[in-house]
């Protein structure tokens, strides 16, 4: 059934292309209104300096690390190498012809100078960026793994289990993910790193009990997500594959999963959107994601629009990417 | 071959319901037993009970020797030997037909890929429907999905058959195809419980018939004399309902 209705051409309702243009203006009439916005208050759009929060050209200096004179300057391509010697003892630099700052038989000290190089290292918005991404994959890894744990747990006639999971969820869903965050690095990092350092391992960075709070935060709707999706399977499923000797487990991984995991993963995809954001709450207990790095670069450049609206852009583009992933996902399922 | 001893199941939700009262039967190896009975006799629950998808209150279910009702019994291992095909087919949807008549035998009977291919295909073609292999089962009419249903509870090679209202979701016209395939098995010697209403079926190839009414047995027999000369009322009241 699905195969047909991809294949044959949408029919058009009376009037379709009078409402794509209603849409067009709706666009152009909020951007202008936005656009408006932004020219009545007073401020100073510098767009221009948002590159340097993406990449920008670091200067190395590059310094002599005896005293000495220079012995010799001998090209080789580009760059210079540098002898530096005194009585017996010799060191080379190679410093970029370009940027050379010294003469032949010059006499150094320490720390002087010799010349310097270019490098183009990340900016502020992208190691935040990298750092949010890192963040968000790992917790929808263990966000998924808890949600089939506890979505199972949920529907299982053992109480014990049955009850973890109500328990699990209604705390989870039920608390602010900012109290969340703070108990699971002051109180449960504490206690863990303690236990840890007793045994000789070491700490446990923020990195990680972000990443747990947020698994766990989402883990709990997965959960709920879970259970309604394995609950939406047709009892009848079970029955044939339990009838043909399957085991509880084998029916589930065969039958059960595999179908519900189709209608599981429009609501999935909704509830990982929320997870990426739900990540810049962790600037809290000092990890340098996305929104961190923007609060920092906009207390050294004092630019908060440009820069959280580009923060913004960039939440947009990893929220977007998931969701056509998710969009190919869905639709490679269907056609099957 | 099946030893049903006493089994009683009251259902309480939704509300409180005798499905079985107090059942006693014996099914023969190579025996076809069709039960029928107006709508709510028990005679479905009776069935599941065979392979506990419903488990009784009370009484015993020996099948080849094994107690089903016995919590120590491995329940799988039971029903790999009792094929079951439900009323609404429940082919699984997101596997091709021959993957439906496959998967069990790799799983659960450890077959390798290559037997489980040959039985599958066997089976298919026995069915009739070995060009469909390659299909998913909501491509198939309701009269394909139903016998690829018997093929996948063929494949795990079992002892008893179960059929539970088999045609009673089907067109009018596809009802035939699925019973040509039944009376075949009945024919190979196939130990059938079936719940139908088939007369047809019943006649040609049943060696007993079993009419229950309000979770008891009423009244068994052979197919010539249960539909020419049945004894009890209550079954000649539904057969003329049926008739």
């Amino acid at each position: 059934m699905n195969q047909n209705s991809q294949n044959q051409p949408a029919l058009r309702p009376p009037g379709y292309n009078m409402w794509v243009g209603v849409f067009v203006l709706f666009v152009i009439l909020v951007s202008g209104l936005f656009y408006y916005a932004t020219q009545k208050i007073e401020y100073v759009w510098r767009w221009n300096r948002m590159p340097i929060y993406f990449v920008y050209e670091d200067t190395v200096e590059i310094t002599s690390e005896m005293d000495g004179e220079v012995d010799s300057l001998e090209q080789d391509g580009d760059e210079t190498i540098v002898t530096v010697k005194e009585l017996d003892q010799i060191e080379t630099y190679r410093v970029p012809t370009t940027e050379l700052n010294v003469d032949d038989g010059e006499i150094i000290s320490i720390g002087d100078v010799l010349g310097f190089y270019r490098e183009w290292k990340p900016g502020l918005l992208v190691i935040g960026l990298w750092l949010t991404l890192q963040l968000s994959v790992i917790a929808t890894i263990f966000g998924v793994i808890i949600g089939v744990a506890g979505g199972l747990a949920r529907i299982s006639s053992n109480p014990a289990f049955k009850w973890i999971s109500i328990v699990y969820v209604e705390i989870i869903r039920g608390s602010p993910l900012m109290v969340q965050i703070l108990i699971w690095y002051f109180v449960i990092g504490t206690v863990v790193n303690d236990l840890l350092a007793t045994y000789g391992m070491g700490r446990l960075s923020a990195f990680w009990y972000g990443v747990a709070s947020l698994a766990c935060f989402a883990g709990a709707y997965v959960t709920e997500i879970v259970r309604a999706g394995i609950q939406s399977i047709h009892r009848g499923q079970t029955e044939a594959a339990r009838s043909l000797g399957m085991s509880y487990a084998q029916c589930m991984y065969y039958i059960i999963l595999p179908q519900a995991m189709r209608r599981i993963l429009p609501p999935l995809a909704g509830q990982f959107i929320s997870l990426i954001k739900d990540s810049s709450l962790l600037g809290i207990i000092a990890i340098r994601e996305l929104t961190k790095a923007g609060r920092e670069a906009v207390s050294a450049s004092l630019q908060p629009f440009e820069i959280y609206l580009v923060v913004a852009v960039l939440y947009l583009v990893l929220t977007f990417t998931l969701s056509m992933f998710v969009q190919q996902l869905e639709r490679r399922s269907a056609t099957k | 071959m099946i030893d049903v001893q006493h089994i009683s199941k009251t259902f309480f939700v939704p509300h409180e319901v005798k499905a079985l009262v107090d059942v006693t039967d014996k099914i023969a190896a190579g025996e076809v037993v069709v039960v029928c009975g107006p709508s709510g006799s028990g005679k479905s629950t009776f069935l599941r009970c065979l392979n506990r998808l419903e488990r009784a209150d009370s009484g015993h279910i020996i099948i080849d020797g094994i107690d089903v009702l016995d919590p120590k019994t491995n329940i799988n291992k039971v029903r790999a030997e009792v094929g079951m095909v439900f009323q609404s087919f429940n082919l699984f949807p997101h596997k091709t037909v021959f993957d439906n008549v496959a998967l069990a035998q790799t799983v659960v009977r450890k077959r390798s890929k290559a037997e489980a291919k040959e039985k599958a295909m066997f089976l298919l073609n026995k069915v009739g429907i070995a060009d469909k292999s390659n299909a998913y089962p909501d491509n198939l009419s309701g009269g394909q999905q139903q016998r690829v249903a018997i093929a996948r509870a063929l494949a795990m090679d079992p002892k008893v058959m179960l059929f539970d209202e088999p045609t009673s979701a089907l067109d009018p016209e596809m009802i035939g195809e699925v019973l040509e395939v039944m009376k075949t098995l009945a024919k190979e010697g196939m130990t059938m419980v079936c719940v139908t209403h088939e007369m047809g079926f019943a006649r040609e190839v049943a060696d007993r018939v079993i009419f229950m009414d309000e979770g008891m047995i009423v009244e068994e027999g052979t197919p010539e004399k249960f539909y020419k000369n049945p004894s009890h009322d209550r079954t000649k009241l539904f057969l003329k309902q049926i008739l």
